[in-house]
């Protein structure tokens, strides 16, 4: 079970619970604004943007490399910007905090 | 919104990837009203891209590909009526009829019917055992069933486009033995450049899948359990199963037999409306003007049922959205993700560009119409991806030489100087 926290951009938290599947798939479940995961997860959209709260980075791990260059473009990618379609909700990432990007 | 929707009623026929992201973006723009969705597809909405792909393979539960979980709809208050087909469209009383005979009246109707896939009329076709086309979550429960019955696994597949070769990656994961029958001279002949088509040939020869080009089926014959495919050169293919993936018909008979504009699907304007203010049209079955190409066209990509969901809530919530996209679409092979930007269509040049890696291939094929960069396929490359959906979306002119240099692959490096 992990617990994970998104801030949307107008500042608006909510911790959420899971155990398995993709963070992007948690978010649209639960309608957070701003992660819209429009292709189903197969990181060919870069509508589930996040922005990981840096103390979590490392347990939320690096982006993959086409991951790097889906974001590598976008306005607001930061070096802690993840596609969250590409993260898997495990028991490592319980508490992690993530910032919808715009 | 200058009036209240409170005790208004919004109806949407078919509930996919258009229809269902229209209904939540409609109660995010603040649509008070009532949101009643249709289909006659029984499941709960899903996502199409991964029923020849990823869902094909596995055999997990589409319930891992809903477009949203059954909660939020409650949540956010939205009828889901699914397993109903609607069977007409009435404009001066406005409302529908669904097929057992009721009706439900509309303030604002949504027209999200898609398409379907179309079987064409080869003499035969009718008595083939095993015959699909894959469109819904049902058609993958039938293949998947067939295949398993099946000892020999003899698949044919007529149709070289997208779905019909991710079929054929997907199927033969599953131990198929996978034979693709295309009439044209070569694969993907519609939407890619020769390269490209010859690219996808290697690799599904590679995977042992055969391509069989200028095959144009004349007819089906089934004895005994076997069906045969027939060409017009006299060549025949065993088949155990066949897939047809020869392309779609817009589902547009109950906007056309309302009086709606018909053309290549269902006109609309700038923001999704139809020639009937209370009406509009979203997703694959719609003709629409696309601004930054100036020109009309039908897409059929996950990407458009999406933008025009959204256009199409604003504009009834009085908000003035246009219509203003680049059109994007992917396709996943074997691990060969395929990523498109732009339409392809006109253009007189086509570069090659390729990054050299040791591990597997990574290129991209650039298409200009002389110094206009029309559009970008990209194999394994998201970085030519969207450095070519930046410098379309800006219009910039790219330095050809240095497109196909070593020189490091950055867009401020490609400008035209
Ligand atoms: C196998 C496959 C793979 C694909 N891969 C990709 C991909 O990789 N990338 C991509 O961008 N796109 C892909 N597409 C295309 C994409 O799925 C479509 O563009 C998208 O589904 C369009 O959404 P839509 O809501 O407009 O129409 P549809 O998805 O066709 O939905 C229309 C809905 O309306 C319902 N309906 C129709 N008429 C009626 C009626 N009279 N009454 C009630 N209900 C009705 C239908 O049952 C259907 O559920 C793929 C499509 C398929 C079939
Ligand atoms: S959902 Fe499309 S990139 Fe993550």
């Amino acid at each position: 079970m992990a617990k994970i926290t998104f801030i949307t951009s107008d500042n608006e938290s909510t911790t959420l619970e899971a155990t398995s599947g993709s963070v992007m798939q948690l978010a649209v479940d639960n309608g957070i604004a701003g992660i819209d995961g429009d292709c189903g997860g197969v990181c060919s959209c870069a509508t589930c943007h996040v922005h990981v709260l840096p103390e979590h980075f490392k347990k939320i791990g690096e982006p993959s490399e086409i991951e790097k260059d889906m974001l590598e473009l976008d306005d607001n990618v930061n070096e802690y910007s993840r596609l969250c379609c590409q993260i898997e909700v495990t028991n490592s990432i319980d508490g992690a905090v993530l910032r919808v990007a715009k | 919104m200058s009036e209240s929707t409170k005790n208004k009623s919004c109806v949407v026929i078919g509930a996919s990837h258009a229809g269902v992201n229209f209904a939540f973006s409609l109660r995010k723009e603040g649509w008070e009203g009532t949101i009643t969705l249709f289909d006659k597809d029984p499941e709960i909405p899903y996502h199409r891209p991964p029923l020849s792909k990823a869902y094909l393979t596995t055999d997990g539960s589409i319930e891992d590909n809903w477009l949203k979980s059954l909660e939020s709809y409650t949540k956010n208050d939205i009828i889901l009526r699914l397993g109903i087909a609607v069977s007409s469209i009435n404009r001066e009383s406005k409302h529908i009829v669904i097929e057992d005979g009721t009706v439900q009246g509309y303030d604002k109707l949504v027209i999200a019917t898609g398409a379907r896939p179309i079987i064409p009329s080869i003499p035969g076709i009718e008595s083939a055992q095993n015959l699909f086309s894959l469109r819904t979550a049902a058609n993958v429960e039938s293949i998947r069933e067939a295949l398993n019955k099946s000892k020999q696994k003899r698949v044919v597949i007529i149709g070289g486009g997208y779905i019909g070769l991710e079929i054929a990656a997907s199927l033969k994961k599953l131990n198929a033995q996978v034979t693709v029958l295309e009439r044209e001279e070569r694969i993907l002949a519609r939407v890619t450049a020769p390269e490209m088509s010859q690219f996808f040939e290697n690799l599904h020869a590679e995977n042992n899948v055969i391509i069989c080009t200028k095959k144009n089926v004349t007819s089906i014959t089934n004895k005994e359990q076997l069906n045969t495919v027939i060409c017009a050169d006299n060549s025949s293919y065993k088949a155990d199963i066949i897939i047809v993936g020869v392309g779609i018909h817009v589902n547009q008979e109950i906007a056309k037999e309302a009086g709606l504009t018909i053309k290549n699907g269902i006109v609309v304007n700038a923001s999704c409306q139809t020639n009937d203010p209370a009406i509009y049209a979203i997703g694959d079955c719609t003709f629409h003007h696309n601004p930054h190409y100036d020109r009309n066209l039908r897409l059929e990509s996950v990407q458009n049922a999406v933008e025009q969901a959204k256009i199409a809530a604003a504009a009834i919530c009085d908000k003035n959205p246009t219509y203003a996209v680049i059109p994007w679409f992917w396709s996943d092979q074997y691990d060969i993700k395929l990523q498109m930007v732009g339409l392809a269509t006109g253009y007189n040049e086509t570069l090659y560009r390729d990054e050299q890696t040791e591990e597997g291939y990574k290129f991209s094929i650039w298409y200009f119409k002389d110094e206009t960069l029309l559009a970008v396929d990209a194999v394994n490359n998201a970085k030519a991806y969207v450095i070519g959906t930046k410098f379309i979306k800006e219009g910039k002119k790219i330095d050809k030489s240095k497109l196909i240099s070593t020189i490091d692959f950055k867009p401020a490096n490609l400008l035209l100087e």
